[in-house]
């Protein structure tokens, strides 16, 4: 009998990180399916080139870098950041700023630290907030209206030649975002008359916010799928929503003044940046109560930016400037080890 | 009885249990092997000794090796056969390694030796009791093997609580499974055994929900045997991986937490195994010593899985032969379960007292593991850790060889159970890290006492030379102080002989204590590096023996060579003073004296061999050799005394003492021959007969006068 001579324990489970990176985008989907129906093909197109563009960045790097390139490959992870970005910028924007993203946040914030595991900071995120403030205009111009609002639905041609080609036809079916409209009228109108756009209601049912409420409630769906399934824990999605809803009902509890809680809940990336993006393991804290504290960071900071910032939607900065904070909040946020009285804080002092 | 409320322990997982298969037929008593072979250091504490020999022939329960200290446990033949070995042999470890151990060759009649259970054991003194299971080698029998009389010795004012562990939590294993159903009576009594030695104020029995035939037994067995003078509870626990491991027992039962770096005695309680229980019944009521125990053979790679009641000592081999083990099939041998046994390599390994399962997995069931991946940071480890740690940053550490903040993240609390390698979706060897990391800071720990101890005798020796050094110079300064003090005294009072001799005499002896001191010092080394030699064979270690043996021979070298320079100086010494005394004080009559002590003495030596010879004793030659050295001792003193006579110095300084000498010497023959004179008158007038001898005298008196007159004349000239 040739025998195995290896180290307990030898049993394992079958779960794996492609299976993981897997489960987290099939939990993705009844968002997508929400945002394409009622915001057109555009976020589809922008998958497509969006992680085209991370597979092959991740080829040439994992080429140079001398690995193997289908072991690294196929642990989904790259095409896991290219969905999520893809999710996260307009929908019409130009295939150049989705490719430059794209390519940014795998090669510049995921190997030049070291590949998987070693990002500081969520490569999907930084490849974001680099195209926001490298180009703003077509990253503040490309927001699709929701095509209830248009007479004719965006057809795929039409999408498709936004993203690739000619920009001139795109005024017929962009348009602000909620959060952006209610931003930049709350300084000269009342609530009850930025309200009052269609943008803010339903036209046939007593709807809370059009078509953002479903778009919301597909990523909340996923997300919960998550949790039931124990891919990550409830405390940063919990926290975050929390810390935002407690500051947007404390501090902007004027609607003429403040942008509305419903609008903070459910419009923007709030409930897809909850789940999907503030959740990204690597990046984020790790011990319970650090993540309790890293998401109401994100929270806090989300609201922050969108109220008194220059930007309309804030989860990527907020995102980006609590992974600075996490190692730090890790340390000392560790739990108490069995059978000690008190946990450790900080790290252990040298001699 | 008041309920028990159920806590729980953070994390766990629930693995496929397995258990099915081994549970399907009774515990068989496995038939006879050929050989046992039994390793003496089975248990935690000292290794025991054996107590018999090549040859010897043994009863079954017979002691053949025994504790040597507290923490120790006696060891007993299985089986009757007689002993064919006691050599190092492939034992149940991890590594593979080899130990020392005793092979019994049965002969197959499985004869007991006289044994004695103690009648009304309920009754008897607790030390009685605990005495028994002492005597009959009883250790831990679920993985520990620590030795039970010790756990027993508890303070019992100490202790409130005796948790049975019946959790049996890894998966495959079912031994202890199969003991409670079948011998729920005798564990019961075992139990209450161990009640009577340690008088808890309750005993709680948990066992996971996936046993509920052997609850039930227990259940039962507790109605009818015991009844409730003691206050033992079977209590139903959810089946969670790792539930059975005695921390997180007690944490379920009592909410309480083992203080770290502590034992469970430190809050009150006593851990012991189901099938320990058992085994403390057989000994104190039939007086049985521990020499089987109950161990599952399972896999896929087993035709027949089942439970079987095996001698200690039996190899695994044997144990695959009787549950039918494909042996093609057998990809992977385990001894323990499969979160936390050992793989085996040599088939012919002995189970030891510890030894719960077999596992002979085929490919399929335990697949080889996939390649470790990067660490996705997910913390489904530090979901699954049952001590609370953080097995990821613990990873991290780990990785980097951080061996400081690992300690401060306390790797050291890790219970190595696998829960958190078991659920890692990156296939990381999570356990193999931290047992490597713990191995590195225990041998960093022993570096650092090292080092620390060397920085202090090297402190140490600085001082002391720098002590001696000073000393040195001190003694130096007075000598020479003392030594131009006498200087000035000596050139102020110029006296015959040179003042040679004080400084030659005191240069010999100052060399000879620093050679004595040399000699002393290499002695005492020699004795060290004996004294080393001799402990570091007693501890096994026959490379360090060797290397001290090549230092004590260069040491005892070294000690001849300064006896030699010792003796020579010594010579050296001798031959100075004696040389310079002869200047100073010889005289011409002196070495006369010499020359005649050296003639009696080859008189009196001749003497001796002569009557050797006559006697024909063994000392002819000796005596010879004696003789032929007075003769020239006599020659010598005989040629100093004319080389002596000879000089010219010695001659004008001899003239000038000898015309002193020979002045007194003439003054006293004259008195002596006024003295004569008077004797002579004296007998004269009384007549005496001896008047003749008076005269004679008389006559050689004047004789001597004469004689002394003629020297001092001729000196005088």
């Amino acid at each position: 009998m040739k025998l195995l001579n290896i180290s307990s324990p030898h049993a394992t489970r079958p779960l794996s990180t492609a299976d993981v990176m897997r489960t987290v985008i099939l939990a993705l989907i009844p968002g997508i399916i929400a945002l394409t129906y009622f915001f057109g093909p555009g976020h589809l197109i922008q998958i497509a080139i969006a992680g085209t563009t991370a597979i092959i960045c991740e080829a040439l790097v994992l080429k140079l870098r001398k690995r193997p390139i289908g072991f690294y490959l196929k642990d989904y992870s790259a095409l896991l950041t290219a969905i999520l970005l893809a999710l996260s910028l307009p929908p019409y924007a130009p295939y150049w700023v989705t490719i430059i993203a794209s390519g940014f946040a795998i090669i510049v914030a995921k190997h030049l630290y070291g590949g998987l595991g070693q990002n500081p900071f969520n490569p999907a995120m930084v490849g974001f907030a680099l195209v926001l403030v490298s180009f703003p205009l077509p990253m503040t111009t490309s927001w699709s209206a929701p095509s209830e609002l248009l007479s004719n639905s965006i057809s795929f041609g039409d999408a498709f030649t936004a993203i690739f080609s000619s920009r001139e036809a795109i005024d017929a079916f962009t348009m602000a975002t909620p959060l952006d409209e209610y931003k930049h009228q709350v300084a000269i109108s009342t609530a009850d008359e930025i309200l009052s756009n269609p943008l803010f209601k339903g036209a046939q049912h007593s709807q809370i916010l059009l078509a953002w409420e479903w778009v919301s409630l597909g990523f909340l769906l996923g997300g919960l799928y998550l949790i039931w399934k124990k891919i990550f824990t409830w405390h940063i999605p919990a926290s975050l929503l929390v810390a935002l809803f407690l500051c947007s009902s404390i501090l902007g509890w004027d609607n003429d003044s403040y942008v509305p809680l419903t609008l903070h809940m459910l419009g923007g990336a709030t409930i897809l940046g909850a789940f999907f993006i503030a959740t990204d393991p690597v990046s984020a804290s790790t011990t319970h109560l650090g993540k309790i504290i890293y998401g109401a960071g994100i929270g806090i900071l989300i609201y922050v930016i969108r109220t008194w910032g220059a930007y309309p939607d804030a989860v990527a900065f907020a995102v980006l400037l609590m992974n600075f904070a996490a190692p730090f909040i890790d340390q000392y946020t560790q739990p108490r080890t069995y059978g000690h009285k008190k946990a450790i804080r900080g790290l252990a002092k040298k001699d | 009885m008041d309920l028990i409320t159920l806590h729980k322990f953070d994390g766990g997982i629930h693995p496929p249990q397995n258990k099915d298969q081994s549970t399907r037929l009774p515990i068989a008593t496995a038939k006879l092997p050929e050989k046992l072979v039994l390793p003496i250091a089975q248990h935690i504490g000292a290794q025991s000794k054996p107590v018999v020999t090549l040859g010897d022939t043994v009863l079954k329960g017979q002691v053949i090796a025994e504790a040597q200290g507290f923490v120790s446990a006696n060891l007993h033949a299985p089986s009757s056969g007689k002993i064919t070995a006691i050599e190092e042999r492939v034992i149940a470890h991890p590594s593979g390694m080899r130990d020392i151990c005793i092979e019994i060759t049965l002969d197959g009649q499985d004869t007991w030796c006289e044994v004695e259970g103690i009648d009304n054991y309920l009754e008897a003194q607790p030390q009685t009791l605990i005495n028994k299971i002492q005597a009959s080698g009883i250790t831990g029998l679920g993985g520990a093997s620590f030795p039970t009389h010790v756990k027993a010795s508890a303070d019992p004012s100490k202790i409130d609580t005796l948790i049975i562990n019946a959790a049996e939590c890894e998966p495959y294993i079912t031994s202890d499974d199969m003991l409670m159903r079948e011998q729920a009576n005798g564990i019961i009594k075992g139990i209450e055994i161990l009640v009577r030695i340690i008088q808890p104020k309750r005993c709680l029995i948990g066992v996971e929900d996936n046993k509920p035939e052997a609850i039930a037994a227990l259940k039962d067995a507790l109605k009818h045997f015991n009844d409730n003078t003691f206050n033992i509870q079977v209590v139903t626990i959810p089946t969670k991986y790792p539930s059975g491991g005695e921390k997180q027992l007690i944490e379920i039962l009592t909410g309480k937490e083992v203080p770290a770096g502590g034992l469970p005695s430190d809050i009150g309680m006593v851990c012991q195994n189901v099938g320990t229980c058992f085994a403390i019944y057989k000994a104190v009521s039939k007086g049985e010593p521990l020499i089987s125990r109950v161990t599952t053979i399972t896999g896929e790679a087993c035709n027949q899985p089942q439970n079987f009641e095996v001698l200690l000592g039996t190899p695994v081999s044997h144990l695959l032969e009787l549950a039918q083990t494909n042996a093609s099939k057998v990809h992977r041998l385990i001894m323990g379960g499969p979160m936390m046994g050992f793989t085996l390599e040599d088939t012919s390994t002995p189970i030891v007292k510890a030894s719960n399962c077999i596992i002979a997995s085929s490919k399929k069931e335990l697949p080889d593991p996939a390649m470790e991946q990067a660490c996705i940071r997910c913390g489904m480890c530090t979901e699954a850790c049952p001590a609370q740690l953080l097995p990821q940053q613990l990873y991290w550490f780990s990785k980097s060889s951080n061996l400081e903040q690992a300690e401060a993240h306390n790797i050291a609390d890790c219970i190595e159970c696998g829960a958190c390698a078991y659920v890692c979706p990156s296939n990381i060897p999570l356990v193999q890290y931290y047992r490597h990391t713990k191995g590195e800071i225990k041998q960093a720990n022993a570096d650092k006492q090292k080092s620390d101890r060397a920085k202090e005798r090297f402190e140490a020796r600085l001082a002391r030379q720098e002590r001696e050094a000073a000393e040195k110079e001190a003694k130096r300064k007075a000598r020479a102080e003392a030594a131009a003090k006498k200087q000035a005294e000596k050139k102020a009072a110029e006296a015959n002989a040179p003042a040679t001799s004080e400084p030659a005499a005191s240069a010999p002896s100052a060399d000879l204590e620093l050679l004595q001191k040399k000699l002393d010092a290499s002695q005492a080394a020699i004795k060290k590096t004996k004294e080393k030699i001799a402990a570091a064979q007693e501890a096994g270690d026959t490379e360090k023996a060797e290397l001290l043996d090549g230092a004590l021979k260069k040491a005892q070298e070294k000690m001849k060579e300064a006896a030699k320079a010792i003796a020579e100086a010594k010579k050296a010494a001798k031959a100075a003073p004696a040389s310079t005394a002869s200047d100073m004080e010889m005289t011409p009559e002196r070495m006369q004296n010499k020359v005649d002590l050296a003639q009696s003495r080859l008189v009196t030596a001749q003497k001796r061999l002569e009557e050797a010879m006559n006697t024909n004793s063994d000392k002819v030659e000796m005596l010879k050799v004696a003789v032929e050295k007075q003769q020239v001792r006599v020659e010598e003193a005989k040629q100093a005394l004319i080389d002596f006579n000879n000089t010219p110095v010695t001659q004008a300084s001899q003239q000038a003492a000898d015309v002193e000498q020979l002045k007194k010497k003439v003054l006293a023959a004259q008195t002596r021959v006024d003295k004569a004179q008077e004797r002579l008158e004296m007998a004269k007038e009384q007549n005496l007969d001896t008047l003749s001898a008076f005269e004679t005298g008389l006559e050689k008196q004047q004789t001597k006068l004469e004689e002394a007159k003629k020297a001092l004349a001729e000196a005088n000239l």
